[in-house]
């Protein structure tokens, strides 16, 4: 018989649907934050942290990341980093100019 | 043993390489990353250069029509997850089910982005076209933006559709199956990737305003 291997796990269809209820949540919260000037001047931040944390929740849940081993998470961890880093020093060097 | 069908099979161990199929999905969504993090790097110098044109550009969009396309992309999310779930579990129906409804958000999305981009066109609104060159140039350059992130993301719900298709076609056929799910699993990984550029496209063009 085949061994039983990390993928092999299924997450609950119950936490599929929380998770999906969260992302409707957090989608319902990132339009009252722009349109109801909730956040005032940090509305552009609101947005983009609740967009980071709907990008997290879709990561680790519905890519499975949660239940990943480390190497993958390491080069994930790898991958966003040199973006941010890419994003980062560019606006710095616009922003200072 | 009985050779199963799929590829990159061992057949004197019967064992499929899901770790090692996943990880070269996964390399192939870290150029995916870039792809679309260089027209995010883009955005953002722009909209910092320009804030105001962006302001009124955004004023532009149809909040509505994005919402909409995001509880769609959102929910298509969640039926392509449970379809692997349900693969895992042995059942093909439910699992064929999830993979359609999939589809059919994705058609639904690029139907809705159709009408988004025609109203834009009937205005006069499009790469090169006189009205947007008449705008602010911070504003050409928001609307040239707009076209290519949310052009090049709906090619990617595009192929997802035909892909997730593909997966249907050999779900009932049962290459997709309780023990060779990998394929399925990928096109999951792959659609909500596409799902989470979306997260970002949507305020970035919708709602920051």
């Amino acid at each position: 018989m085949r061994e039983k291997y990390a993928e092999d796990h299924i997450v609950p269809t119950g936490t599929y649907t929380v998770v999906w209820l969260a992302l409707l949540i957090l989608l319902a919260g990132t339009i009252a934050v722009a349109k109801l000037h909730l956040l005032a001047q940090f509305s552009v931040l609101g947005s983009l942290v609740i967009a980071s944390v709907k990008a997290g929740l879709v990561l680790a849940f519905f890519m499975h990341l949660k239940y990943e081993g480390r190497f993958l998470k390491g080069m994930l961890t790898i991958a966003l980093s040199a973006l941010t880093m890419l994003i980062g020093m560019t606006f710095v060097d616009v922003w200072l100019r | 043993m009985k050779k199963m069908q799929g590829e990159g099979l061992s057949t004197e161990t019967g064992h499929i390489d899901y770790a090692g199929k996943k990880m070269g999905m996964w390399f192939f969504l870290f150029t995916e990353v870039l792809f679309f993090g260089g027209m995010f790097l883009l955005y953002s110098i722009f909209r910092y250069k320009y804030a105001q044109d962006f302001h009124a550009g955004a004023a532009e969009e149809n909040i509505v029509l994005g919402t909409i396309n995001t509880v769609i992309l959102l929910t298509s999310s969640l039926t392509i997850a449970l379809s692997i779930a349900a693969i895992k579990k042995g059942k093909k129906i439910s699992s064929s089910c999830l993979q359609l409804a999939t589809i059919l958000m994705g058609v639904a999305f690029l139907v809705i982005k159709y009408f988004e981009w025609d109203a834009k066109i009937s205005l006069g609104i499009y790469p090169n076209s006189p009205v947007l060159l008449a705008l602010e140039k911070g504003q050409i350059l928001f609307f040239g933006l707009y076209y290519v992130m949310t052009g090049l993301h709906g090619l990617h719900v595009l192929v997802g559709v035909v892909v997730i298709s593909f997966m249907l076609h050999f779900t009932k056929r049962e290459t997709i199956n309780r023990e060779n799910y990998a394929r399925l699993e990928n096109t999951g990984l792959y659609w909500h990737f596409v799902d989470i550029v979306w997260i970002y496209l949507y305020p970035l063009f919708y709602l920051i305003t």
